[in-house]
């Protein structure tokens, strides 16, 4: 398993064709307390760069891109229960859905774990 | 997601250094940089409910008007009965233009020798250019760009002053005073924007951090953030300026009927009269509703509020509630549906969510008053 990130502060981990979605610990630190999730459903395609997921947090709705084009095969119905395990569990247990990538070459361009933080630091 | 990566060039504040010291994420809010959360809102949100808050907001415009006939001067600007408001006695009251649209909305206390105001501070330039222009010239506009402003609420907010200033104990809701700690004068009411019992604190901006950093050191006190004064005041059903009040609402319609003074009803002599006083007796023809919304997502500023399919009023302020658990609204609908209980729906993103007609407060007030314990 391979994880990427964004400049947008997701993740993707990446197994083959099948790879998980979620947003950075940094993301959700920026964001503070987020009290609703709403997550694609099965079945939906999702585009890279394009709107996939919203992130509502007590101050403020954010967008979540995906990293990568793909058909979303699942979704995380415990953050919807717990919209907070976005806070708590970033990039474990809160993570966002599951896609099957359409074009793995679209993970060339994105960040590996020790970009993303030189990235995060110099914000 | 989007993050706002670049911060506009803010004024700081007296308290900057400490409140970045004590952790805070710093953003740019009315000209200036103020700390927007320090352990986060609902934690910030529940510690206010529970203990006490401490809240910097030397951003807003603090000035005295004094001069022969200052009383009635402000009355040609204020629905409040100003005349009548006794020595170390505060009144909230709005700043009306001639057509009753509200300029801004403000605390205004007696003193023995002037009357203080505080005004917001996004609006405190338009103000005090709105009153020099209107005021006559026997009167003195002073402002107080030395003082600082400290707000602590929180129903242990008592319980921590009165440690330190022993006597503001004595104070009630909408009464405030000269103190003194030392050699550091304060100025202190009993008041605040929360909905919960508290005092606001009117300081030099020399004094401010040793006086912040006292109050911190009392076990029931943490610095607390805009994020989470903003759910507070809508939780306790209080407009926020610029959002929910602006120029284009009269008092009737903002449901501050309350700050038309009895006698001003009768008399009349303010900005709007014509328009605000038919609006007191009939009931205005929109008016401001808290909205229920039922679900989790919160519905925001700019949502849409719908009856039976059609578009009828607009979200001024929304978001999710700490201490009621779920997301509420404040926004404006016309009086036929602004009876507590009318169902409604809220769209957001597309999707329509029920919304339900309710009392404000959403969260009880708990402001100490006379005869009360």
């Amino acid at each position: 398993m391979t994880r990427f990130f964004t400049s947008e502060h997701e993740w993707i981990a990446v197994d083959g064709n099948v790879a998980t979605v979620g947003i950075t610990d940094y993301a959700q630190g920026q964001l503070g307390d987020i009290v609703f999730v709403e997550l694609p459903a099965a079945g939906a395609t999702v585009a890279k760069g394009k709107e996939a997921a919203v992130v509502e947090s007590v101050k403020a709705a954010s967008d979540v891109y995906s990293p990568v084009s793909g058909a979303v095969t699942g979704s995380n119905d415990a953050l919807v229960d717990e919209p907070a395990l976005a806070n708590t569990a970033p990039e474990t247990d809160g993570w966002f859905f599951k896609l099957t990538l359409s074009d793995p070459s679209e993970l060339d361009g994105l960040m590996d774990e020790a970009a993303y933080k030189a990235f995060v630091d110099g914000l | 997601m989007m993050m706002s990566a670049t911060e506009e060039p803010a004024a700081s504040l007296p308290l900057d250094g400490w409140h970045r010291a004590l952790g805070a994420r710093m953003v740019p809010f009315a000209g200036y940089a103020m700390p927007i959360q320090y352990e986060g809102i609902i934690a910030e949100h529940q510690w206010t409910r529970t203990h006490a808050g401490l809240f910097d907001v030397s951003h807003m415009g603090q000035l005295t008007l004094s001069g022969a006939n200052v009383a009635e001067a402000l009355e040609t600007l204020l629905p409040g009965d100003i005349k009548g408001l006794s020595e170390n006695r505060q009144r909230y009251s709005l700043l009306l233009d001639a057509s009753g649209g509200i300029i801004d909305d403000l605390m205004v206390t007696r003193r023995a020798d002037d009357f203080y105001m505080v005004v917001n501070g996004a609006t405190k330039v338009g103000d005090i250019a709105h009153m020099r222009a209107h005021l006559p010239a026997g009167v003195a506009l002073v402002t107080m760009d030395d003082q600082a402003l400290l707000a602590l609420q929180g129903p242990e907010a008592v319980t921590a002053l009165a440690r330190i200033v022993p006597g503001v104990e004595a104070l009630v809701f909408m009464q405030a005073g000269a103190f003194g700690h030392g050699e550091h004068k304060l100025w202190i009411s009993r008041s605040g924007y929360t909905g919960e019992d508290g005092f606001e604190i009117s300081l030099p901006a020399s004094s401010v951090e040793m006086f912040a950093g006292l109050l911190l050191d009392q076990p029931e006190v943490k610095p607390i953030g805009l994020g989470a004064r903003d759910s507070l005041r809508l939780e306790a059903g209080l407009p926020l300026y610029g959002h929910d009040l602006d120029t284009n609402i009269d008092p009737a319609t903002a449901d501050l009927g309350f700050a038309v003074s009895k006698r001003r009803r009768a008399e009349g002599g303010f900005p709007g009269a014509a328009t605000i006083l038919p609006h007191l007796a009939d009931g205005a023809p929109t008016k401001r509703v808290g909205l229920a919304v039922e679900g989790r997502l919160p519905a925001r500023e700019g949502a849409p509020i719908l009856f039976d399919g059609a578009t009828i009023g607009t979200v001024t302020s929304g978001g999710f509630a700490p201490t009621v658990n779920a997301p509420i609204a404040m926004g404006y609908v016309a009086a036929a549906h602004a009876v507590p209980g009318t169902q409604l729906e809220v769209e957001v993103r597309g999707k329509r969510l029920a919304a339900t007609v309710t009392p404000m407060p959403f969260v009880p007030h708990r402001y100490v008053r006379k005869g009360a314990l």
